[in-house]
């Protein structure tokens, strides 16, 4: 079930993914971006804490492990904007009054993170069958210091860049759900990494269904 | 005739009473949707600290006080000090926190601001470097909410950027001949700004109306939040957006020509402020 996606203009590393791995969540995945690798697994819907109830709609709760250490505020920031981003393409009205946990462990990191987040929960909310209004991948950019876009930059070339921008791009009609910026940089730049962001969605919602279509497909 | 009615309605359907104004184009506190509530500063409220300010969005209070300490640098970076903010959102503030450890949104908050400094450069750390490789200051930068009313994001960075303007060091001179640090607190320096970073957020009802400075009734029944941060020069320090519902292009572009012009209108206060202390002395 592993496969591999090439590049052409838009270079994005190579591609991998591998959903239903784990046998107890109720949908896994790992997805890798060259280097990068993140394994994800949801549970649920699940009985909710009291405390944590929602009357009309389900909790989720999203949960990041570093490779090494516990958690720190920087996971706990990324946590949110993967939450708030599955929160907006889940249909959590349908389960109201219970939980949901994605778990996102890493593997390795070598840059564009928070995209390789995004991708392998949105491979794992698939895998668990759960009722989505659209399906959502992240994109990560780099400007470098001659004010050249890098798609999906890998450790080193997030450390050169001069501005590093990730942005969560939606499948029915490729707008920005999230974003998260660091360093600073134009307008222009902003709008250039947005389209470049836009266009490699395309690639990675075509990796999407033919990993998917692969996977329950009998022939192939 | 209408029946009585013993319910609010802001109470028993909160989102249809606001849907109600939005419709007419006003909010429900009488704002137009691009319409930030009045903004006070105050700076200099915290005598014990090295540099301080009050910053009041409508209800919405933040204050921020900086400690500077010093220490040894860093083996990585030998030339630079470094700056440490914390955003605190205590259970006072609102009874949507509890007490205890910090909870996600104050820790993202912390993170936020920590990547705006970063990112806009509002103080070069090598000018915290007092000897390469071996004194440095730290500047601890406590931003703590008094009062939760929305938008306490735009209010935190507002507080940052006015403590820091208002932030005196002492002069330090390292002794030759014991090798220890002497400081002179006769004589102060203030901290050299570089740029001025201003926040300026927006909420997203029903996927569509875009409004500016939300209270937090508002944001508690918005679809999105964003975050824009521009500087004097028009550059982006950082577009936060961290999920809900999609935007589409044009209206990130609306949002950041309204972060450019509350820049300026901030940046203005935030000098009139710091000259009416210099004249005041």
């Amino acid at each position: 079930m592993m496969e591999v996606c090439g590049s052409s203009n838009v270079t994005l590393r190579e591609f991998g993914c591998e959903q239903s791995l784990l046998s107890r969540p109720d949908g896994s995945a790992s997805f890798i971006q060259g280097d990068t690798s993140v394994m994800a697994g949801v549970y649920g819907p699940a009985e909710v804490k009291v405390s944590k109830e929602i009357y009309d709609r389900a909790t989720l709760e999203v949960l990041i492990q570093p490779k090494v250490g516990l958690p720190s505020v920087r996971e706990r920031s990324q946590e949110q904007c993967v939450r708030e981003t599955c929160e907006a393409s889940l249909l959590l009205s349908l389960h109201p009054r219970s939980s949901l946990t994605l778990i996102l462990q890493v593997l390795h990191d070598d840059g564009s993170l928070l995209s390789c987040f995004l991708n392998a929960a949105c491979m794992a909310l698939m895998d668990a069958g759960l009722p989505m209004s659209c399906l959502f991948c992240g994109v990560t950019c780099a400007i470098d210091a001659d004010g050249q876009i890098i798609t999906d930059p890998t450790a080193a070339q997030e450390k050169q860049s001069r501005a590093l921008m990730t942005f969560a791009i939606d499948s029915t009609e490729h707008r920005v759900m999230m974003s998260s910026t660091k360093g600073s940089f134009s307008v222009y730049e902003l709008q250039q990494c947005i389209a470049v962001s836009q266009k490699a969605s395309e690639k990675i919602f075509q990796f999407y269904r033919d990993s998917v279509r692969r996977r329950y497909s009998k022939t192939l | 005739v209408h029946p009585p009615c013993f319910v609010q309605p802001r109470t028993a359907e909160p989102l249809e009473y606001h849907r109600s104004f939005l419709k007419e184009n006003c909010r429900s506190d009488g704002r137009e949707l691009s319409e930030f509530r009045a903004t006070t500063l105050n700076i200099g409220s915290i005598s014990t600290a090295d540099g301080s300010a009050l910053v009041k969005v409508g209800n919405t209070t933040v204050i921020c006080g900086i400690k500077a300490e010093l220490t040894n640098t860093t083996v990585e970076t030998p030339g630079k000090g470094y700056i440490v903010p914390n955003v605190d959102l205590p259970p006072l503030c609102s009874s949507r926190f509890r007490p205890g450890p910090p909870g996600e949104q104050a820790q993202a908050a912390s993170q936020f601001i920590a990547d705006v400094i970063e990112s806009s450069e509002v103080i070069q750390t090598e000018d915290l470097c007092i000897e390469r490789g071996k004194l440095c200051w730290v500047l601890y930068c406590d931003i703590m909410c008094l009062d939760y009313d929305g938008n306490v994001l735009d209010a935190c960075i507002i507080a940052l950027l006015a403590a820091l303007k208002n932030t005196k060091l002492p002069e330090v001179i390292i002794n030759t001949e014991t090798s220890t640090p002497e400081v002179n607190l006769e004589k102060k320096q203030s901290l050299h700004i570089h740029k001025h970073p201003v926040g300026a957020s927006f909420c997203v009802f029903d996927d569509s109306i875009l409004i500016v400075d939300p209270t937090s009734e508002e944001e508690s029944l918005s679809t999105a939040q964003l975050t824009v941060v521009t500087d004097e020069e028009g550059q982006l320090c950082s577009l936060h957006k961290p999920g809900g519902t999609s935007l589409p292009g044009e209206k990130l572009q609306e949002c950041i020509s309204r972060a450019t012009t509350r820049q300026r209108e901030i940046q203005k206060l935030v000098d009139k402020v710091i000259n009416s202390v210099k004249t005041a002395q």
